[in-house]
Order: C-alpha cells, then structure tokens, then sequence
C-alpha cells in the first residue's frame, strides 16, 4: 500500500511537471522578445542628440553598450545629471558624476546658427548633421533648421570657414514656466541667509 | 428665485477676507485716455496675432491693428486713434516678468471711432454670423484665462444643455463682474441672450455669489423689465474659489468636469460676465473689444473703485488718476491675491484678461513668512477644490519626482492658492505646483523634440544604407553588363549562323573589306619604299612580314564571309566561292612581286658590296690602321650578296615548279 501511494504521487508529479514544461516550453517560443527590451529602454532616457561625445556613434549604440555591461551610465554630457539619475534608477545601480573626459554638462539649451553671409556652400556642415537640421546644396547657402537642431556641435569642425556658431536658445514667454522656489524652509535657515547675516556677524 | 433649485457643493474651499466693500462705494469711473498704450499681440490662450500696422500709421479707435494667426487666436483693434509709435518687445502683464512683442500707440486725444456697424436684431441671423462678429471683434475670456471666445462657443455648438454665466468672482479685493453687473445689468443679459441664440441651450444659469446683494437685485429688475423667463439668476454661498469654471459647475449642476476634460463634453458652457458685455457690444454695436472695467484697489490707493480702462493702458496711468502713493506701495498685484501676481513695472499694461489691480501696502500684504517644514496636518487636503493630494504633491514636485507628480494629477490643479493660503507652516505649495507642471510641459516637450531627432537620425541611418545598397547594385549590375558583353564577343564568331546572321554577315564583310584594303595599303607601301630606292632591305621584309599577315586575315574573312554567308543565301554561294578564289588567288599573283623584290634585294647587296669594296680600297691606298675593319665588312657584304642571289635562284625554281 505504502509502495503504491509513493509511485502515484511521484507518476502525479512527473504528469504535472510534464505538463508545465510543454507549456513553459510553447510560452518561450510564443511569446519570445524580439531584440532586447532594456536598450529600448535606455534609449528611451537618453536625450537623442545623437553628439557621439560618448564615444558611440549615437545614442541607440551607447544604450546598447550600457545594456551589455561595456559603458558607463556617465557618458552623456547632453544628458547630463538628470538622465544618469533616470538609468541609475532604471537599471539598479549607484549613480555616478559625469565623466568629465565625454565633456560636460551645457548651461542652457544650444542651437547651431550659420552666419550664412559667410557660409561658401561647401555641404560639409550637411553631410555631418546627424538629424538632416541643415539645408542647403553645392555652392548655395546653408540653413540650420533650428527646432530639428540637437545642439550637438558636430557641425563645427567641418566647417571650413567656421561659420557656424553655438548660440543658446532664448527662452521665450512660451517656454517660461516658473522656477522651483528657493526659500529655505526656517528650520535649517543656516548662515548664508540674508536672515541670518546680521546674526552670524 | 431660486428656491426649487438644488444647489450642490465642491469639495474644500476657503474663506478669506473678501476686502470687496472698498472699491464697491462709488460707481464705474472712466479712465480716460491715457498719453500712451501698450497693446501686448499676445493677451489671450493660443497663437500670438501678427501686426497689420507699421511704425508712422495713423488708426482710429476700433480699428484691426493685429489680426489673429489660426483658429485658436484673436485680433487686437486700437482702443482709441492716434499714431503708431513703436513696434517692439516691451514690458507685458505675465508672471516671467519677461517683455513680449508690443504695439505702442500713442493716441491723439481725439478719439475717432472707425465706422462700425451693428446687428440691431440679431434673431434672424445664423449662429455661424454670430460666432463670426466674436472671432472679429477679438473677444477672449475675461474673467482671467484669456481664452478666445469664439472657440470655446463654436466648439460646444448643437451639443450644450447649459449655459452657465459665471458671475460669482469669488476671489477677494475683485468687484468688477460686481459693478458691471450693478450698472450694465440689461447689456449682461444682452449678451448671454446672444449666446443662448448661438448655442441655444435647455437651461441658462447666472451664478452670482451671495455676497453682491446689489448686483443680484439689479439682474433680477432687469430680467423682470425684458420680461426675459429663460435666464435664472442662482445665488449662491460665497466660498472660494466658487467662481472657477469646473467648481461653479459643480455647485450648480452637480456634475464633475472630467480629469483632464472640458465642460462641453458634459454639454455645459461657462461664460463670464465681462465676457457677456463684450459680446453685447460687439454684435448690437459692432464694437471690438477695446476695453474693460478693472478694479483698482489696496490700502495704497485712497479711492479705491473701477475703472472703465481702455486695453493697453499702462498701470501707472491708473495709479496717477487714483492718486495713489507709489512710495507706499510695497507690492503691485495684477488680478486678485490668491491667483494673481505681482508686477514690477508700473508701465505694465492692462490686458483682455486683467481685472484687477491691487496696490498693497506692507501692511496689507506683507512678504511671505518663512517656509517650515510640513507638518503632514493634512489642511491642504482639505482645501483642494480639485479633491487632489496637496501634501503628495508637494513632496513629489521638490524632489522633482516629476513621473509621481503626474501620476497624482498634478494637470489638475487649478491653481487657486487654497493649499497654500491654509498651510501652518507657510509652504508656498502652488510655487511647487506651479514649477512642477512647468518642468513636465518641459519634459513632453523634450520628449517630442528627442523623438523627432531619433527618427530623423535613424531615417537618415536608413537612407544612408539604401544609398550604399544602391550604389552597389549600380556597380554590380555595371560589372555583369562588361562581362557579358565580354562573352557575347566571344561567341558572336562561332555563334554567327546561328544567333544573328545578317549583323554577322555584314561584320565578316567589314571585316574582310577592312584586311582586303590592309593589303592594298601594304603593298602600296612596299612599292614607295623600292620606288625611293630604300636600300635598308630590313624594312622592305618587314614591309612584306605585314603583307603576309594582312594577306592570311584576308583569307580568314573572306573564309568565314563565305561559310556565313552559304547557309543564308545559296545565290550568295557564287559570290562566296568568288571571294574565297580572290582570297586564295592572292598568294599567286604575287609571286611574280616576290621574284622582283628577291631581285631588287640582290641588287641592294650588290650595291652595298661594291661600296664595301670602295671604301677597302681606299683603306688600302692610304695605308689606314682600320683597314682590316674594312675588310671584315667587305667580306660579310659579299656573304649576304651571296645569300641573297641563292634566296632568288631558290625562289625562281619553286614558282617554276609550281606552275
């Protein structure tokens, strides 16, 4: 009797287990991901100016190179703190500084501005655009489309007569919205405060 | 009047001091012209409007001076005539404190209105005619948003059961709605008679605060005296903010503007009173919208009361003509104290959408107290109208948790100041809230910009590879066509019967044209040289090498012209057989030539032997050193002489034998 229990719980078993791995196996063929969902992911943080000043040609080759372990999360100096923040979080690990090796973070936003009086047409500054933001032909004045520009830089140094200026964007009443208050709540109030001055003098 | 009616509540609310009996006590006083305006082209939600004047114009009062750009827009009309004297970016009613494009008109006192014409009975005109005159008259919301009326009327056209006439101005110091209502009851109702024509909704609603008894008894005598039944004015309990869009439509209907929604999709509209008048004007006396009744107010003022100001007045006329004490006042705030803000420019102008100017004393509203830490009491919570999570919030927006924030329906927020204004340890929340919906308008706006740069990277990665690909298969398709051709060359002789025989035919014919003239021409050659006397034999029997060469290609054509040509044509059979005989015939006849150029070559060694034996003689004669040189060259001469006179003997008996 006892023998008999034994061989029904174990052929049970083996049914059972029999059955999950036909249906784990169809489900890994079913359902298979397509490429790898975290290089979407990274890419989906990074700020596709497509600079290369992390040292991969564009952004979707640096969120691969992250996804295989070969990249640092500090490369991107368009980026900047808030995106090493935002892979740090998605991938668990402990954010870094910038490596100030790939450059380093812009004040405010760029764009490329041709002084087009000066422009020779020599398409230089068109074949390195990596987003197509500048127009023009062979011999014709070039033109940088200012809301397609990433502010990358690349256009510069093939500039032959370096023509091309980085100028910040103006922030117009359009993009103006209002800052984060900076009132330093009475608690910690420390000395630095104009509160405070007289008090620490 | 409203006894039957249930009325409903929102969620939180406040009571601040109303500080509204002030400027109450006397009535509307005209602002007159001022000796300058500032007219802003962007004083409404949506695109900025686009200049139609030039520095140097000269207007009249009424007249389009900027015209509005897309749907989602309105025009600007000058407020009085005079010159335009400036077009440029000046100093503008907007938080940033930033300037913005600006027409300045200097007015030349005169005010000569434009003709304009107005729909005296407007019953008979389609709806579509109505909306038409608003859009023209650059009519906006005024009761702070600015929005373009003509929009929100024509987008909730055919489907509206309400119409709501927001009159409550629940927020504190402001009494404008108030006093227009008080004076300008009949061209209020006017104007919501004009709405209701264009939307011809079930129900029209005047929502009034309980705290304008006057403006409530002027509404309802003018209702009475049009005999008008279709307006019911509701009064309801002061609260604030009672007077925003979505919690007036809650108290009066009991419905709940969906997160994220507009009233038209509950079939309600909300109007504002100032808005009402506009309308009034514009359609019954075809007047654009030039100017407004804003309150002016505050401890610095000693006359606190209304104005009818013209749009673009700058607010230091206003403080002038009030008197007020610049000096004493410590803050200049446009619109009300909860959801206005302060101006540093006293030339700011007044806009659409200005209703109040409050010039505060240090008294009256001091600065800001020091932050402290939150408290979690939880007063926020229940203050928010927008039954929203204040405290959540504000923790969310200093960390910059922007995703959470969102997340928490931080869109929501109507800004009304109620958190802040209850919160014990004076966190000015709404500065959070407000920094923290600009960050997230920011990051989508980001968000967008980057995902057009990485299609336009990843389009040009792609077009690039398609380029590439291209060019390959250009050069690819280039090298199978050279070798095909290569091989086609190759097989055409062999091929010729069969594939192409009259191209082939008349190639072979070329052909053996073109080796039949080599031969005449290298003959014609070998004959000049032995005409000129040539003596170098080596050249003649290079001349004669060709000559056999041109001879045997000669044969080779006219073999193959006549193999390609039997199998086409058996009449060409002769004239193949002709050829061949011409070809073979050749070598015959020029035996004789053969005969005569092996002669000639005697002749030439003959020549240079008797020479070679002059010069030795002559060596001989003078006794030279170099005489055994010459005798060499003599013998050798002799030799080839020789060699020569065998070669002809040799030939002369071949041909002899042949024939």
């Amino acid at each position: 009797m006892e023998m008999s229990g034994i061989i029904i719980a174990i052929s049970a078993l083996v049914v059972l287990s029999l059955i999950f791995g036909a249906i784990l196996g169809f489900a890994s063929i079913r359902f298979k991901v397509e490429g790898n969902p975290l290089v979407e992911q990274i890419d989906a943080l990074l700020p596709q100016t497509q600079c290369g000043q992390c040292s991969y040609p564009g952004c979707s080759p640096y969120a691969e190179a992250i996804a295989n372990g070969t990249a640092g999360i500090n490369k991107c100096p368009p980026g900047g703190e808030s995106t090493i923040l935002a892979i740090a979080d998605l991938l668990g690990v402990e954010p870094e500084p910038l490596d100030a090796e790939h450059g380093t973070e812009k004040e405010s936003v760029m764009v490329a501005v041709i002084r087009e009086d000066e422009c020779i047409g020599c398409t230089k500054c068109i074949q390195a655009c990596p987003v197509d933001a500048i127009l023009g032909a062979a011999k014709q004045m070039h033109t940088v489309i200012e809301s397609e520009c990433t502010g990358c830089d690349l256009c510069l140094d093939p500039c032959p007569v370096d023509c091309i200026d980085m100028v910040p964007v103006n922030t117009g009443l359009q993009e103006w919205h209002w800052d984060k208050p900076d009132q330093i709540i009475a608690t910690d109030a420390n000395q630095t405060h104009p509160l405070n001055e007289g008090k620490a003098a | 009047m409203n006894t039957q009616f249930q009325l409903h509540d929102f969620a939180g609310g406040i009571h601040p001091a109303q500080n509204k009996v002030q400027s109450t006590s006397s009535p509307i006083a005209d602002a007159g012209i001022p000796e300058i305006l500032i007219l802003p082209l962007s004083q409404h939600i949506g695109a900025q409007s686009i200049s139609l004047v030039n520095v140097g114009d000269t207007v009249l009062k009424g007249q389009l001076i900027a015209s509005s750009q897309g749907f989602v827009s309105a025009n600007l009309h000058a407020p009085t005539s005079g010159k335009i004297t400036a077009i440029g970016d000046m100093s503008i009613a907007h938080q940033s404190g930033l300037t913005g494009p600006c027409i300045q008109l200097t007015p030349d006192q005169q005010d000569t209105w434009v003709e304009c014409a107005g729909i005296q009975d407007y019953s008979n005109v389609s709806p579509d005619t109505l909306l038409h005159t608003i859009q023209q008259a650059g009519i906006v919301g005024m009761g702070g948003a600015g929005f373009p009326t003509h929009v929100k009327a024509s987008a909730a056209t055919g489907s509206i059961e309400t119409l709501i006439l927001n009159a409550a101005e629940c927020e504190p110091y402001i009494t404008a709605d108030d006093m227009l209502m008080q004076e300008h009851a009949i061209e209020v109702i006017s104007g919501i008679s004009i709405l209701a024509h264009i939307l011809k909704p079930k129900t029209i609603l005047f929502g009034i605060e309980d705290n304008k008894p006057k403006a409530i008894e002027a509404v309802n005598k003018a209702l009475s005296d049009l005999g008008n039944v279709a307006i019911k004015v509701i009064t309801i309990p002061t609260k604030y903010p009672s007077g925003g869009e979505k919690q007036l439509i809650q108290i009066l209907t009991g419905k709940e503007v969906p997160s994220g929604g507009y009233p038209s999709e509950l079939g309600i509209v909300c109007h504002n009173t100032g808005t009402a008048f506009a309308i009034h004007n514009a359609v019954i006396h075809g007047q654009p919208l030039i100017s407004r009744i804003t309150t002016l107010t505050g401890n610095a003022c000693p006359t606190p009361k209304n104005y009818h100001v013209l749009i673009g007045t700058p607010v230091e006329h206003l403080l002038k003509i009030s008197n007020t004490n610049i000096a004493n006042t410590s803050r200049l705030v446009m619109g009300g104290p909860m959801m206005g803000f302060t101006i540093d420019q006293i030339q700011t102008p007044i806009v659409k959408a200005s209703n109040c100017i409050i010039a505060a004393t240090q008294h009256e509203l001091p600065d800001p107290a020091m932050e402290q830490a939150c408290i979690r009491c939880g007063m926020c919570t229940e203050a928010c109208p927008a039954q929203l999570l204040p405290q959540q919030l504000y923790w969310f927006a200093k960390s910059s948790n922007l995703e959470q924030a969102e997340n928490h329906n931080i869109a929501d927020c109507i800004e009304c100041g109620a958190c802040s204004y209850v919160c014990p340890s004076n966190i000015p929340l709404v500065q959070y809230y407000r920094f923290a919906k600009g960050e997230i308008k920011q990051a989508h706006a980001d968000k967008l910009k980057s995902d057009r740069a990485k299609i336009r990277f990843e389009t040009r990665l792609a077009r690039q590879e398609r380029e590439q690909a291209e060019k390959e298969a250009k050069r690819a398709a280039r090298a199978d066509a050279a070798a095909k051709k290569q091989a086609e060359k190759k097989a055409m002789v062999p091929a010729s019967d069969q594939t192409t025989p009259t191209a082939d035919l008349e190639l072979l014919q070329k052909k053996f044209d073109a080796a039949k003239t080599a031969v005449t021409k290298t003959k014609e050659k070998i004959s000049v040289l032995q005409a000129a006397e040539q003596i170098d034999s080596s050249k003649i029997e290079l001349m004669e090498g060709a000559l056999e060469k041109a001879k045997a290609k000669m044969k080779d054509a006219a073999t193959a012209l006549a193999s390609g040509k039997k199998p086409q044509d058996a009449a060409n059979v002769k004239v193949a057989s002709s050829l061949l005989s011409a070809a073979v015939d050749i070598p015959n006849k020029s035996v004789a030539d053969e005969i005569e150029a092996l002669k000639q070559k005697v002749l030439a060694a003959q020549t240079r032997v008797d020479k070679a034996a002059e010069r030795y003689n002559m060596a001989k004669e003078q006794e030279l050193d170099t005489i055994v040189a010459f005798q060499t060259g003599l013998d050798k001469q002799q030799a080839k002489l020789v060699d020569a006179k065998q070669a002809l003997e040799e030939f002369t008996q071949q041909s002899e034998e042949a024939k």
